[in-house]
Protein backbone atom coordinates (compact mmCIF):
# COMPACT_ATOMS: atom_id res chain seq x y z
CA UNK A 1 0.00 0.00 0.00
CA UNK A 2 2.43 2.84 -1.29
CA UNK A 3 -0.08 5.13 -3.30
CA UNK A 4 -3.45 6.34 -2.21
CA UNK A 5 -6.13 6.14 -5.38
CA UNK A 6 -6.02 8.92 -7.92
CA UNK A 7 -8.32 10.89 -8.29
CA UNK A 8 -9.61 9.92 -12.00
CA UNK A 9 -10.06 6.75 -10.83
CA UNK A 10 -12.13 7.07 -7.76
CA UNK A 11 -14.35 9.52 -9.84
CA UNK A 12 -14.48 6.71 -12.37
CA UNK A 13 -15.50 4.01 -9.62
CA UNK A 14 -18.14 6.12 -7.67
CA UNK A 15 -19.63 6.59 -10.95
CA UNK A 16 -19.21 2.54 -11.67
CA UNK A 17 -17.49 2.40 -14.59
CA UNK A 18 -14.26 0.88 -14.24
CA UNK A 19 -13.93 -2.84 -14.77
CA UNK A 20 -13.28 -5.25 -12.38
CA UNK A 21 -10.12 -5.76 -12.07
CA UNK A 22 -9.54 -2.12 -11.52
CA UNK A 23 -12.80 -1.84 -9.36
CA UNK A 24 -11.38 -4.90 -7.34
CA UNK A 25 -7.58 -3.22 -6.92
CA UNK A 26 -9.60 0.06 -5.41
CA UNK A 27 -11.46 -1.83 -3.55
CA UNK A 28 -8.73 -4.00 -1.96
CA UNK A 29 -7.35 -0.45 -1.34
CA UNK A 30 -10.27 1.09 -0.39
CA UNK A 31 -10.73 -1.93 2.48
CA UNK A 32 -7.36 -0.38 4.34
CA UNK A 33 -7.39 3.01 3.58
CA UNK A 34 -9.72 5.43 5.87
CA UNK A 35 -8.58 8.67 3.88
CA UNK A 36 -9.58 7.08 0.25
CA UNK A 37 -13.19 6.11 1.94
CA UNK A 38 -13.28 9.46 3.09
CA UNK A 39 -12.19 11.18 -0.29
CA UNK A 40 -14.71 8.32 -2.09
CA UNK A 41 -17.67 9.14 0.38
CA UNK A 42 -17.35 12.92 -0.89
CA UNK A 43 -17.74 12.05 -4.39
CA UNK A 44 -20.63 9.89 -4.13
CA UNK A 45 -23.76 11.17 -6.19
CA UNK A 46 -26.92 12.64 -4.70
CA UNK A 47 -29.10 9.74 -5.48
CA UNK A 48 -26.58 7.54 -3.75
CA UNK A 49 -26.14 10.00 -0.37
CA UNK A 50 -29.78 10.03 0.61
CA UNK A 51 -29.59 6.14 0.14
CA UNK A 52 -26.99 5.81 2.26
CA UNK A 53 -28.86 8.62 4.49
CA UNK A 54 -31.91 6.37 4.63
CA UNK A 55 -29.88 3.06 5.03
CA UNK A 56 -28.47 4.87 8.27
CA UNK A 57 -31.69 6.12 9.47
CA UNK A 58 -32.75 2.38 9.06
CA UNK A 59 -29.81 1.34 11.01
CA UNK A 60 -30.17 3.82 14.19
CA UNK A 61 -34.26 3.13 14.67
CA UNK A 62 -33.61 -0.53 14.97
CA UNK A 63 -30.66 -0.04 16.74
CA UNK A 64 -32.74 2.40 19.40
CA UNK A 65 -34.95 -0.30 19.92
CA UNK A 66 -32.54 -2.94 21.72
CA UNK A 67 -31.38 -2.82 24.76
CA UNK A 68 -29.62 0.76 26.56
CA UNK A 69 -25.48 0.75 26.07
CA UNK A 70 -24.46 0.56 29.74
CA UNK A 71 -21.86 3.08 30.32
CA UNK A 72 -18.08 0.87 30.57
CA UNK A 73 -16.48 0.58 34.03
CA UNK A 74 -12.79 0.87 33.18
CA UNK A 75 -11.64 0.50 36.65
CA UNK A 76 -13.23 -2.95 36.68
CA UNK A 77 -11.65 -4.21 33.69
CA UNK A 78 -8.33 -2.52 34.81
CA UNK A 79 -8.84 -4.40 37.99
CA UNK A 80 -9.56 -7.78 36.70
CA UNK A 81 -6.85 -7.53 34.75
CA UNK A 82 -4.04 -6.40 37.20
CA UNK A 83 -5.37 -8.11 40.42
CA UNK A 84 -8.08 -10.46 41.87
CA UNK A 85 -11.23 -9.85 44.02
CA UNK A 86 -9.53 -12.56 46.54
CA UNK A 87 -6.77 -10.64 47.01
CA UNK A 88 -9.10 -7.91 49.10
CA UNK A 89 -9.61 -10.18 51.95
CA UNK A 90 -5.78 -11.14 52.13
CA UNK A 91 -5.06 -7.28 52.10
CA UNK A 92 -6.95 -6.35 55.30
CA UNK A 93 -5.84 -9.51 56.13
CA UNK A 94 -1.96 -8.52 56.24
CA UNK A 95 -3.11 -4.44 57.09
CA UNK A 96 -4.08 -6.01 60.54
CA UNK A 97 -0.86 -8.37 61.35
CA UNK A 98 1.43 -5.00 60.50
CA UNK A 99 -1.19 -3.24 62.39
CA UNK A 100 -1.00 -5.65 65.61
CA UNK A 101 2.75 -5.73 65.40
CA UNK A 102 3.25 -1.64 65.04
CA UNK A 103 1.64 -1.89 68.08
CA UNK A 104 3.42 -4.70 69.84
CA UNK A 105 6.78 -2.59 68.87
CA UNK A 106 5.11 0.53 70.53
CA UNK A 107 3.81 -1.22 73.73
CA UNK A 108 7.32 -3.50 74.50
CA UNK A 109 10.16 -1.27 72.85
CA UNK A 110 12.75 -3.71 74.82
CA UNK A 111 11.65 -6.58 72.37
CA UNK A 112 12.62 -7.47 69.34
CA UNK A 113 11.01 -5.57 66.39
CA UNK A 114 7.96 -7.89 65.47
CA UNK A 115 7.38 -5.42 62.62
CA UNK A 116 10.88 -6.33 60.91
CA UNK A 117 10.10 -9.85 61.45
CA UNK A 118 7.06 -9.28 59.91
CA UNK A 119 7.97 -7.00 57.12
CA UNK A 120 10.20 -9.48 54.92
CA UNK A 121 7.49 -11.92 54.56
CA UNK A 122 4.15 -9.90 54.59
CA UNK A 123 3.63 -10.00 50.30
CA UNK A 124 3.55 -13.85 50.30
CA UNK A 125 0.15 -14.42 51.81
CA UNK A 126 -0.98 -12.52 49.17
CA UNK A 127 1.02 -14.23 46.78
CA UNK A 128 -0.03 -17.85 47.57
CA UNK A 129 -3.91 -16.27 47.49
CA UNK A 130 -3.54 -14.84 43.85
CA UNK A 131 -2.10 -18.04 42.75
CA UNK A 132 -4.23 -20.47 44.20
CA UNK A 133 -6.69 -22.60 42.68
CA UNK A 134 -8.77 -22.67 46.23
CA UNK A 135 -9.30 -19.08 46.43
CA UNK A 136 -9.84 -18.01 43.14
CA UNK A 137 -13.54 -18.78 41.84
CA UNK A 138 -12.71 -18.47 38.61
CA UNK A 139 -9.82 -21.02 38.44
CA UNK A 140 -10.28 -23.23 36.21
CA UNK A 141 -11.38 -20.97 33.39
CA UNK A 142 -7.86 -19.13 33.75
CA UNK A 143 -5.59 -21.66 34.60
CA UNK A 144 -6.38 -22.78 31.03
CA UNK A 145 -6.10 -19.71 28.87
CA UNK A 146 -2.54 -18.21 27.36
CA UNK A 147 -1.80 -15.43 29.59
CA UNK A 148 -1.95 -17.81 32.38
CA UNK A 149 1.47 -18.49 33.93
CA UNK A 150 4.40 -15.89 34.47
CA UNK A 151 2.44 -12.78 32.85
CA UNK A 152 -0.62 -13.18 34.60
CA UNK A 153 1.24 -14.17 38.37
CA UNK A 154 3.76 -10.80 38.00
CA UNK A 155 0.43 -8.32 37.21
CA UNK A 156 -0.57 -9.89 40.38
CA UNK A 157 2.48 -9.81 42.51
CA UNK A 158 3.15 -6.56 41.20
CA UNK A 159 -0.37 -5.41 42.54
CA UNK A 160 0.11 -7.56 45.96
CA UNK A 161 3.64 -5.43 46.61
CA UNK A 162 1.69 -2.18 45.31
CA UNK A 163 -0.65 -2.93 48.27
CA UNK A 164 1.93 -4.05 50.76
CA UNK A 165 4.67 -1.80 50.42
CA UNK A 166 2.93 1.60 51.43
CA UNK A 167 1.10 -0.12 54.45
CA UNK A 168 4.88 -1.37 55.50
CA UNK A 169 6.49 2.08 54.77
CA UNK A 170 4.22 3.54 56.94
CA UNK A 171 4.52 1.38 59.68
CA UNK A 172 8.07 1.47 59.64
CA UNK A 173 8.01 5.43 60.24
CA UNK A 174 5.28 4.97 62.67
CA UNK A 175 8.23 2.30 64.92
CA UNK A 176 11.15 4.20 64.17
CA UNK A 177 12.79 2.57 61.29
CA UNK A 178 13.67 3.00 58.08
CA UNK A 179 11.66 1.32 55.27
CA UNK A 180 14.47 0.38 52.70
CA UNK A 181 15.84 -2.17 54.95
CA UNK A 182 12.92 -4.26 54.61
CA UNK A 183 12.05 -3.29 50.87
CA UNK A 184 15.02 -5.49 49.56
CA UNK A 185 14.14 -8.32 51.49
CA UNK A 186 10.44 -8.41 50.71
CA UNK A 187 11.78 -8.45 46.70
CA UNK A 188 14.08 -11.47 47.42
CA UNK A 189 10.79 -13.37 49.20
CA UNK A 190 8.77 -12.67 46.70
CA UNK A 191 11.51 -13.94 43.96
CA UNK A 192 12.27 -16.66 45.78
CA UNK A 193 8.34 -17.75 46.43
CA UNK A 194 8.19 -17.53 42.68
CA UNK A 195 10.91 -19.82 41.69
CA UNK A 196 9.95 -22.25 44.42
CA UNK A 197 6.10 -22.06 43.23
CA UNK A 198 7.49 -23.14 39.62
CA UNK A 199 8.49 -25.92 41.05
CA UNK A 200 5.46 -27.07 44.22
CA UNK A 201 2.88 -24.56 43.58
CA UNK A 202 2.98 -20.75 44.39
CA UNK A 203 0.68 -21.37 47.68
CA UNK A 204 3.08 -24.36 48.92
CA UNK A 205 6.43 -22.29 48.22
CA UNK A 206 4.52 -18.98 50.04
CA UNK A 207 3.90 -21.29 53.12
CA UNK A 208 6.91 -23.13 52.95
CA UNK A 209 9.05 -19.70 52.90
CA UNK A 210 7.07 -17.59 55.01
CA UNK A 211 6.82 -19.98 57.64
CA UNK A 212 10.53 -21.09 57.19
CA UNK A 213 11.37 -17.24 58.02
CA UNK A 214 8.85 -17.14 60.80
CA UNK A 215 9.81 -20.02 62.31
CA UNK A 216 13.68 -19.82 62.26
CA UNK A 217 13.99 -16.09 63.01
CA UNK A 218 11.37 -16.16 65.88
CA UNK A 219 13.02 -19.46 67.18
CA UNK A 220 16.47 -17.70 66.87
CA UNK A 221 15.26 -14.20 68.48
CA UNK A 222 12.51 -15.54 70.90
CA UNK A 223 13.37 -18.47 72.77
CA UNK A 224 15.95 -19.65 75.31
CA UNK A 225 17.45 -16.15 77.05
CA UNK A 226 15.67 -13.07 78.21
CA UNK A 227 18.43 -10.60 76.73
CA UNK A 228 16.76 -9.13 74.86
CA UNK A 229 19.59 -7.18 73.54
CA UNK A 230 21.00 -10.62 72.34
CA UNK A 231 17.84 -11.74 71.17
CA UNK A 232 17.23 -8.55 68.89
CA UNK A 233 20.53 -9.06 67.33
CA UNK A 234 19.64 -12.18 64.97
CA UNK A 235 16.89 -10.01 62.93
CA UNK A 236 18.74 -7.17 63.11
CA UNK A 237 21.69 -8.80 61.82
CA UNK A 238 20.26 -10.03 58.95
CA UNK A 239 18.50 -6.88 58.21
CA UNK A 240 21.04 -3.83 58.46
CA UNK A 241 22.43 -1.58 55.66
CA UNK A 242 25.93 -3.85 55.51
CA UNK A 243 23.02 -6.63 54.39
CA UNK A 244 21.69 -5.01 51.67
CA UNK A 245 23.95 -5.81 48.55
CA UNK A 246 23.28 -9.47 49.54
CA UNK A 247 19.94 -9.30 49.63
CA UNK A 248 19.87 -7.25 46.43
CA UNK A 249 22.17 -9.52 44.56
CA UNK A 250 19.95 -12.93 45.77
CA UNK A 251 16.86 -10.94 44.40
CA UNK A 252 18.15 -10.28 41.05
CA UNK A 253 19.91 -14.16 40.72
CA UNK A 254 16.39 -15.71 41.99
CA UNK A 255 14.36 -12.97 39.74
CA UNK A 256 16.29 -14.50 36.49
CA UNK A 257 16.18 -17.73 37.56
CA UNK A 258 12.48 -17.41 37.68
CA UNK A 259 12.14 -15.79 34.50
CA UNK A 260 14.38 -18.93 33.06
CA UNK A 261 11.74 -21.21 34.77
CA UNK A 262 8.69 -19.50 32.99
CA UNK A 263 7.34 -22.32 31.15
CA UNK A 264 6.70 -24.14 34.02
CA UNK A 265 4.38 -21.62 35.65
CA UNK A 266 2.07 -22.02 32.70
CA UNK A 267 0.69 -24.64 34.81
CA UNK A 268 -0.98 -24.19 38.75
CA UNK A 269 1.27 -27.00 40.81
CA UNK A 270 4.18 -28.42 39.52
CA UNK B 1 -3.67 -3.11 5.61
CA UNK B 2 -6.76 -4.69 7.68
CA UNK B 3 -7.62 -8.53 5.97
CA UNK B 4 -10.69 -10.25 6.59
CA UNK B 5 -8.91 -13.65 6.40
CA UNK B 6 -5.26 -13.55 8.38
CA UNK B 7 -2.22 -15.81 7.35
CA UNK B 8 -2.95 -18.10 10.77
CA UNK B 9 -6.53 -18.73 9.19
CA UNK B 10 -4.78 -20.24 5.63
CA UNK B 11 -2.10 -21.96 7.02
CA UNK B 12 -1.73 -25.54 6.13
CA UNK B 13 -2.91 -28.01 9.02
CA UNK B 14 -0.22 -30.34 9.80
CA UNK B 15 -1.67 -32.70 11.99
CA UNK B 16 -4.19 -35.67 11.49
CA UNK B 17 -6.39 -35.11 14.30
CA UNK B 18 -7.39 -32.08 17.00
CA UNK B 19 -6.79 -34.00 19.75
CA UNK B 20 -4.75 -37.67 19.91
CA UNK B 21 -4.05 -38.94 23.00
CA UNK B 22 -1.83 -42.13 23.38
CA UNK B 23 -1.38 -44.25 26.62
CA UNK B 24 -2.33 -41.30 28.46
CA UNK B 25 -2.60 -41.33 32.08
CA UNK B 26 -3.95 -38.58 34.44
CA UNK B 27 -4.02 -38.33 38.37
CA UNK B 28 -6.76 -36.74 39.91
CA UNK B 29 -5.15 -35.82 43.33
CA UNK B 30 -3.38 -39.39 44.14
CA UNK B 31 -6.10 -41.25 42.24
CA UNK B 32 -5.05 -42.62 38.87
CA UNK B 33 -8.43 -40.72 36.92
CA UNK B 34 -7.33 -41.69 33.71
CA UNK B 35 -5.71 -44.63 33.15
CA UNK B 36 -3.92 -45.81 29.51
CA UNK B 37 -6.66 -44.11 27.08
CA UNK B 38 -6.15 -43.97 23.71
CA UNK B 39 -8.20 -41.37 21.54
CA UNK B 40 -8.29 -39.63 18.49
CA UNK B 41 -10.39 -36.76 17.15
CA UNK B 42 -11.23 -35.06 14.23
CA UNK B 43 -13.39 -31.80 13.73
CA UNK B 44 -16.98 -32.74 15.02
CA UNK B 45 -18.59 -33.03 17.85
CA UNK B 46 -17.82 -35.99 20.32
CA UNK B 47 -19.96 -36.61 22.86
CA UNK B 48 -17.99 -38.37 25.99
CA UNK B 49 -20.02 -40.26 28.25
CA UNK B 50 -19.94 -42.07 31.39
CA UNK B 51 -21.10 -43.06 34.96
CA UNK B 52 -19.90 -40.55 37.86
CA UNK B 53 -16.52 -41.14 38.72
CA UNK B 54 -15.13 -42.52 34.88
CA UNK B 55 -12.98 -39.79 34.57
CA UNK B 56 -14.42 -38.03 32.30
CA UNK B 57 -13.80 -34.32 33.97
CA UNK B 58 -10.30 -35.06 34.94
CA UNK B 59 -10.15 -35.55 30.87
CA UNK B 60 -11.23 -33.12 30.24
CA UNK B 61 -8.92 -31.29 32.81
CA UNK B 62 -5.73 -32.71 31.01
CA UNK B 63 -7.55 -31.66 27.64
CA UNK B 64 -7.67 -28.06 29.07
CA UNK B 65 -4.09 -27.90 29.52
CA UNK B 66 -5.59 -27.33 33.32
CA UNK B 67 -3.77 -30.53 34.65
CA UNK B 68 -0.23 -31.93 33.34
CA UNK B 69 -0.58 -35.77 32.31
CA UNK B 70 0.51 -38.32 35.07
CA UNK B 71 2.32 -39.86 31.59
CA UNK B 72 1.76 -41.32 28.33
CA UNK B 73 1.16 -38.74 24.68
CA UNK B 74 -0.88 -36.13 24.48
CA UNK B 75 -1.12 -33.79 21.09
CA UNK B 76 -3.58 -31.04 20.95
CA UNK B 77 -4.03 -29.53 17.37
CA UNK B 78 -0.37 -31.08 16.51
CA UNK B 79 1.15 -29.41 19.79
CA UNK B 80 2.65 -31.56 22.22
CA UNK B 81 0.47 -30.13 24.97
CA UNK B 82 2.44 -32.31 28.07
CA UNK B 83 5.52 -29.96 27.00
CA UNK B 84 4.83 -26.34 29.03
CA UNK B 85 6.78 -24.72 26.15
CA UNK B 86 4.45 -25.76 23.38
CA UNK B 87 0.86 -24.83 25.36
CA UNK B 88 0.86 -20.93 24.74
CA UNK B 89 -0.41 -21.12 21.47
CA UNK B 90 -2.62 -23.99 22.15
CA UNK B 91 -4.28 -22.62 24.56
CA UNK B 92 -5.26 -19.16 22.46
CA UNK B 93 -7.23 -21.98 20.13
CA UNK B 94 -9.03 -23.94 23.04
CA UNK B 95 -12.43 -22.93 24.52
CA UNK B 96 -13.27 -24.44 28.20
CA UNK B 97 -16.01 -24.74 30.28
CA UNK B 98 -15.48 -26.29 33.47
CA UNK B 99 -18.30 -28.55 35.21
CA UNK B 100 -17.64 -26.41 38.40
CA UNK B 101 -18.11 -22.62 36.51
CA UNK B 102 -16.67 -20.59 39.27
CA UNK B 103 -16.79 -16.58 38.15
CA UNK B 104 -17.05 -13.17 40.27
CA UNK B 105 -20.90 -12.46 40.90
CA UNK B 106 -20.29 -9.21 41.05
CA UNK B 107 -19.34 -8.87 37.47
CA UNK B 108 -21.80 -8.34 34.17
CA UNK B 109 -21.81 -11.31 31.33
CA UNK B 110 -20.07 -8.50 28.67
CA UNK B 111 -17.26 -7.94 31.47
CA UNK B 112 -16.52 -11.30 32.36
CA UNK B 113 -16.65 -12.43 28.69
CA UNK B 114 -14.37 -10.11 27.64
CA UNK B 115 -12.09 -10.75 30.61
CA UNK B 116 -11.81 -13.98 29.09
CA UNK B 117 -11.35 -12.91 25.64
CA UNK B 118 -8.00 -10.80 27.01
CA UNK B 119 -7.16 -14.00 28.82
CA UNK B 120 -7.12 -16.06 25.77
CA UNK B 121 -5.16 -12.71 23.90
CA UNK B 122 -7.85 -11.95 21.55
CA UNK B 123 -6.68 -8.91 19.58
CA UNK B 124 -8.06 -5.72 21.83
CA UNK B 125 -9.71 -4.73 18.26
CA UNK B 126 -11.83 -8.10 17.91
CA UNK B 127 -12.99 -8.21 21.66
CA UNK B 128 -16.03 -6.33 21.90
CA UNK B 129 -17.48 -7.93 18.45
CA UNK B 130 -16.80 -11.20 19.89
CA UNK B 131 -17.76 -11.21 22.87
CA UNK B 132 -21.00 -9.99 21.07
CA UNK B 133 -20.88 -12.04 19.08
CA UNK B 134 -20.68 -14.87 21.82
CA UNK B 135 -23.39 -13.58 24.13
CA UNK B 136 -26.06 -13.29 20.74
CA UNK B 137 -25.25 -16.99 20.41
CA UNK B 138 -26.11 -18.38 24.10
CA UNK B 139 -29.09 -15.90 23.87
CA UNK B 140 -28.47 -13.63 26.34
CA UNK B 141 -28.14 -10.50 24.67
CA UNK B 142 -30.98 -8.83 26.58
CA UNK B 143 -29.28 -10.16 30.21
CA UNK B 144 -25.68 -9.12 28.57
CA UNK B 145 -25.17 -6.17 30.82
CA UNK B 146 -26.62 -7.78 34.37
CA UNK B 147 -24.41 -9.26 36.42
CA UNK B 148 -23.67 -12.75 37.11
CA UNK B 149 -25.28 -13.08 40.41
CA UNK B 150 -28.45 -12.20 39.39
CA UNK B 151 -28.43 -14.53 36.77
CA UNK B 152 -30.32 -18.13 36.99
CA UNK B 153 -28.26 -21.40 36.82
CA UNK B 154 -29.29 -22.14 33.23
CA UNK B 155 -28.24 -18.69 32.46
CA UNK B 156 -25.39 -18.83 34.26
CA UNK B 157 -24.52 -21.99 32.20
CA UNK B 158 -25.21 -20.31 28.79
CA UNK B 159 -22.67 -17.29 29.97
CA UNK B 160 -20.30 -20.30 30.49
CA UNK B 161 -20.85 -21.66 27.13
CA UNK B 162 -20.30 -17.92 25.86
CA UNK B 163 -17.03 -17.34 27.39
CA UNK B 164 -15.64 -20.81 26.41
CA UNK B 165 -16.56 -19.92 21.95
CA UNK B 166 -15.78 -16.20 22.50
CA UNK B 167 -12.48 -16.98 20.60
CA UNK B 168 -14.02 -19.18 18.22
CA UNK B 169 -11.69 -22.28 19.27
CA UNK B 170 -10.56 -24.74 17.08
CA UNK B 171 -10.88 -26.78 20.27
CA UNK B 172 -14.29 -26.52 22.32
CA UNK B 173 -14.65 -28.53 25.35
CA UNK B 174 -17.69 -28.30 27.24
CA UNK B 175 -18.01 -30.45 30.89
CA UNK B 176 -21.70 -31.01 31.63
CA UNK B 177 -23.05 -28.17 29.45
CA UNK B 178 -26.30 -28.97 29.69
CA UNK B 179 -26.81 -28.95 33.65
CA UNK B 180 -29.73 -26.25 34.43
CA UNK B 181 -30.79 -25.81 30.81
CA UNK B 182 -34.14 -26.22 30.36
CA UNK B 183 -35.49 -28.60 27.20
CA UNK B 184 -35.77 -25.43 24.50
CA UNK B 185 -32.82 -24.33 25.77
CA UNK B 186 -31.10 -27.54 24.89
CA UNK B 187 -32.66 -28.23 21.36
CA UNK B 188 -30.79 -24.23 20.91
CA UNK B 189 -27.91 -25.86 22.54
CA UNK B 190 -27.63 -28.72 20.24
CA UNK B 191 -28.18 -26.66 17.16
CA UNK B 192 -25.39 -24.65 18.49
CA UNK B 193 -22.80 -26.76 19.11
CA UNK B 194 -23.50 -28.98 15.69
CA UNK B 195 -22.97 -25.39 14.11
CA UNK B 196 -19.25 -25.10 16.03
CA UNK B 197 -18.71 -28.66 15.49
CA UNK B 198 -18.68 -27.62 11.29
CA UNK B 199 -14.91 -26.55 11.78
CA UNK B 200 -13.85 -26.93 15.27
CA UNK B 201 -13.60 -30.26 17.57
CA UNK B 202 -15.93 -29.74 20.12
CA UNK B 203 -15.82 -32.45 22.84
CA UNK B 204 -18.87 -32.50 24.82
CA UNK B 205 -19.05 -34.44 28.09
CA UNK B 206 -22.31 -35.28 29.54
CA UNK B 207 -24.10 -38.78 31.57
CA UNK B 208 -27.73 -37.15 29.26
CA UNK B 209 -27.45 -40.52 26.49
CA UNK B 210 -30.32 -38.54 24.61
CA UNK B 211 -27.94 -35.11 24.37
CA UNK B 212 -25.60 -37.04 22.71
CA UNK B 213 -27.33 -39.00 20.44
CA UNK B 214 -28.99 -35.91 18.93
CA UNK B 215 -26.22 -33.91 18.39
CA UNK B 216 -23.42 -35.68 18.25
CA UNK B 217 -21.50 -37.16 15.61
CA UNK B 218 -19.41 -39.53 17.53
CA UNK B 219 -19.80 -41.04 20.91
CA UNK B 220 -16.95 -42.15 23.47
CA UNK B 221 -17.71 -44.12 26.34
CA UNK B 222 -15.52 -43.60 29.55
CA UNK B 223 -15.83 -46.25 32.56
CA UNK B 224 -12.92 -46.68 35.38
CA UNK B 225 -10.39 -44.18 33.72
CA UNK B 226 -10.01 -46.31 30.61
CA UNK B 227 -12.35 -46.10 26.90
CA UNK B 228 -14.94 -48.89 26.06
CA UNK B 229 -16.39 -47.52 22.97
CA UNK B 230 -15.93 -45.38 20.42
CA UNK B 231 -18.38 -45.17 17.23
CA UNK B 232 -21.25 -43.70 16.02
CA UNK B 233 -24.64 -42.51 17.66
CA UNK B 234 -26.03 -45.44 15.79
CA UNK B 235 -23.92 -47.84 16.80
CA UNK B 236 -24.74 -47.42 20.58
CA UNK B 237 -28.09 -47.71 19.66
CA UNK B 238 -27.96 -50.98 17.81
CA UNK B 239 -25.51 -52.44 20.69
CA UNK B 240 -29.11 -51.62 22.84
CA UNK B 241 -31.12 -53.94 20.87
CA UNK B 242 -29.50 -56.48 21.74
CA UNK B 243 -30.10 -56.09 25.67
CA UNK B 244 -29.43 -53.81 28.58
CA UNK B 245 -31.67 -51.54 30.64
CA UNK B 246 -33.38 -48.14 30.11
CA UNK B 247 -36.17 -46.73 28.68
CA UNK B 248 -35.09 -45.68 25.03
CA UNK B 249 -32.29 -47.85 22.92
CA UNK B 250 -29.36 -45.60 23.31
CA UNK B 251 -30.00 -45.87 27.20
CA UNK B 252 -29.93 -49.57 26.78
CA UNK B 253 -27.10 -49.75 24.73
CA UNK B 254 -24.91 -47.49 27.25
CA UNK B 255 -25.97 -49.80 29.81
CA UNK B 256 -25.29 -53.12 27.91
CA UNK B 257 -21.74 -51.66 26.67
CA UNK B 258 -21.09 -50.76 30.24
CA UNK B 259 -22.21 -54.19 31.80
CA UNK B 260 -20.36 -55.66 28.75
CA UNK B 261 -17.12 -53.72 29.98
CA UNK B 262 -17.32 -54.50 33.78
CA UNK B 263 -18.13 -58.70 33.34
CA UNK B 264 -15.28 -58.63 30.69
Amino acid sequence: MTAHVPPPALVAYAAGSPDDAAAWTIEVHLEGCAECRDRLGELAAPPLRALLGDAREAILAQARTGPRPVPRRPLRRWWLRWTDWSLLAWAAMTCTAILAAVLLDRNYPEQPSTVLLLAPVAPLAGLAVAWSRRANPNWEVVAGTARAGLELLLRRTLAVLLLVAPVLAVAGLAVGRNPALWLLPCLTFTAATLLLGSRVGVPLAAAVLGGGWLTAVAAASFTGDADAARAAAVTEALLRPATMPAWAAAAAVLTALTVLRADHLRRAAG
Amino acid sequence: MVRAVSADEVAPTRHAWRIEAVGLSVKAGRHLAVDNLGLTLGSGVHGLLGPNGAGKSTLMRALATVVKPHGGVLRLTGADATASRELRPVRRRLGYLPQQFGYYPRFTVREYVEYVAWLREMPASAVPGATQRAIDRVRLTDRADAKLKSLSGGMLRRAGIAQAIVNEPDLLLLDEPTVGLDPEQRVEFRELIRELGADACVLVSTHLVEDVVAACSDVILMDQGTRVFQGLPADLVRHGETGGVGDSAAERGYSYLLQQHRSA
